[in-house]
């Protein structure tokens, strides 16, 4: 049932999609001269002194590693939250159980704008500003109901005897639920903490707020390249081709799992 | 082998709507259950309800300094919700979500039924579909940025010079939308492609052998068999989509800054210049609380009409 040119279409797609971004690798490698010099579509001249400049200004790698160090562990620490939570959803029913699902989903539909204030004020005055920790940490806020709303679906396909079959043998339910359980949602685990890298890491309203010098994500840096000079479109396409990097590779990892995922394990 | 996985697990999902409504029955009551929630309510409660609090405080205060600030009452709600700038950015960011939902949604599940199905060509494709959603959103920004230039950018230039067409984002207020709108399209039309590829995976194989044999259309077997099938994943896209759309900050910022004059500057645009750029902290809080109030009625509008209807 397949139509005869649904492939080309397809591809034609998947081409229109790459256009940019190769264009953008092609400003990468070029010279500042050439890019604004004159309009070529193939680069004239080869060079890998943007990135150069990416890995030897002390500026540009550090804010790099910090979005890197902040994201892994506002995917891990969103994990450890969620997991019991969710499997408390999937599992039990308990008192203001429906009400309460909803409302953490009402916090995946706040503007981010919302909460700059008061995070700008909070986590000064706690000393979390300019932390990594608090970057991870202000990052749960759409990062923990995504990850419970994710993994519920998930374990709801679980059947319920399994945890039934175990309690029989003499599981205890922490012991169950590391031993047994956790081993048979793996690929759930994977799903959700790509989502939550993937949403920490394209993050910038919040981020950018409550960070100054010591956490700045790389992708606050990359709004500051105006200088004298103009606008830098060497570097902040080298900048840009580098932050497509690692989601690049996260993806490869769940590619079969990422329509799933997307849908919160409900198709 | 761990694509046979993906494909168990997506014909074990067909069944289980039904699977869903039978265990919830069985679910035992529990509340002790309370006790695994809590670590979820207390990040959330950091996270979200003690920031809320605190613009629902600077929203009934006139705030001079820390120690000098008299209440106002609900004044900053009136003023706000009357100011001509808040109303325009309110309709243009209900435009533009409107805009994207018509094109995004049918481009999405078009995008999806030609997507491949077996083989290699599935990892590739999943790949390079989902890649622009993986890219920090400012630096979607920044490759259309690049992109859209008339001098240095692929698009602007063919625009300006094969077709010959005056293209300029930063001066002329209808290309600075099309370049935003066309953005979101590149951006997040994936998103709707992923969900409705795995709506359109789980479909079990003999509903199109039926059609097969009843010699049923391409378009009858969309329309009667696919369609029908994808109801659940796309509430989902049209919500997602709404949502995101309607705070969209970062992309229009770093391309457009909200301009040229106030032709791209959405409500967050607006909301962020108010609050971090004039630090009026009284007028931001209230401008937040009934921006927040507004994506989650709409949003709650959608969800009831798309989990009711078809019923």
């Amino acid at each position: 049932m397949r139509l005869p040119w649904a492939r080309t279409v397809f591809w034609l797609y998947a081409a229109t999609l790459m256009l940019p971004l190769l264009w953008m690798f092609g400003m990468s490698i070029r010279p500042n001269e050439d890019i604004l010099g004159s309009f070529s579509l193939i680069p004239q001249r080869v060079t890998l002194e943007n990135y150069e400049t990416f890995f030897t200004n002390d500026v540009w790698y550090s804010s790099y590693l910090n979005s890197i160090l902040y994201t892994s562990m506002n995917a891990v620490m969103s994990l450890i939250v969620a997991l019991p939570a969710a499997y408390a959803f999937s599992r039990f029913r308990f008192a203001g159980d429906k009400h309460l699902f909803f409302w953490l989903l009402t916090n995946r539909m706040a503007p981010p704008a919302v909460f700059l204030l008061p995070f700008f004020q909070i986590y000064q005055s706690v000393g979390l500003f300019d932390t990594h920790l608090g970057v991870a940490i202000a990052h749960m806020l759409f990062n923990v109901p995504l990850a419970v709303w994710i993994l519920e679906g998930f374990m709801s396909g679980i059947p319920r005897e399994i945890d039934e079959t175990a309690a029989i043998d003499g599981y205890s339910l922490p012991r169950f639920f590391i031993r047994i359980f956790l081993p048979m949602i793996r690929s759930a685990i994977g799903v959700t903490a790509f989502f939550c890298f993937m949403f920490s890491w394209v993050e910038l309203l919040i981020a950018r707020t409550i960070t100054s010098v010591d956490a700045k994500p790389i992708a606050a840096t990359m709004t500051r390249t105006v200088s004298a000079a103009g606008v830098d479109w060497g570097l902040l396409a080298a900048a840009g081709v580098l932050t497509i990097i690692p989601g690049a590779i996260v993806i490869w990892f769940v590619r079969n799992y990422i329509a799933k995922g997307f849908s919160m394990g409900r198709v | 082998m761990t694509s046979q996985l993906a494909e168990d697990a997506g014909a074990e999902t067909s069944p289980r709507e039904e699977a869903r409504g039978r265990q919830a029955d069985l679910k035992p009551k529990n509340n002790r259950a309370w006790f695994l929630v809590l670590p979820v309510v207390v990040s959330v409660a950091f996270t979200a309800v003690i920031p809320l609090m605190t613009v629902v405080n600077f929203s009934v205060q006139d705030i001079f300094t820390p120690t000098d600030r008299i209440f106002v009452g609900l004044d900053w709600f009136r003023s706000i919700s009357r100011d001509p700038e808040v109303r325009a950015a309110f309709l243009r960011t209900l435009l533009f979500s409107a805009q994207v939902l018509l094109v995004e949604i049918p481009l999405g599940v078009a995008i999806a039924v030609c997507m491949p199905r077996r083989g290699v060509s599935v990892s590739v494709a999943l790949v390079v579909v989902a890649l622009p959603l993986l890219i920090p959103w400012n630096v979607v920004g920044t490759i259309w940025q690049i992109f859209a230039r008339g001098d240095i950018g692929l698009g602007g230039w063919t625009i300006n010079n094969v077709l010959g067409i005056g293209f300029n984002y930063t001066l002329d207020s209808t290309d600075a939308w099309i370049t935003v709108l066309l953005m979101d399209v590149w951006h997040w039309t994936p998103l709707v492609a992923l969900l409705a590829y795995a709506g359109l995976r789980s479909i079990p194989d003999p509903y199109f052998q039926a059609a097969q044999i009843d010699a049923a259309s391409a378009w009858a077997t969309f329309r009667h068999i696919q369609l029908p099938r994808l109801r659940g994943v796309l509430t989902i896209a049209v919500l997602l989509r709404f949502m995101d759309s309607f705070m969209i900050y970062t992309e229009p910022f770093v391309v457009t800054g909200g301009g040229p004059g106030n032709a791209t500057s959405f409500l967050s645009i607006l909301l962020s210049k108010i609050a971090v750029g004039q630090f009026d902290l009284g007028p931001a809080g209230a401008f937040s609380l009934l921006y927040f109030l507004i994506v989650q009625i709409i949003s709650y509008v959608f969800f009831t009409v798309l989990t009711r209807s078809g019923r």
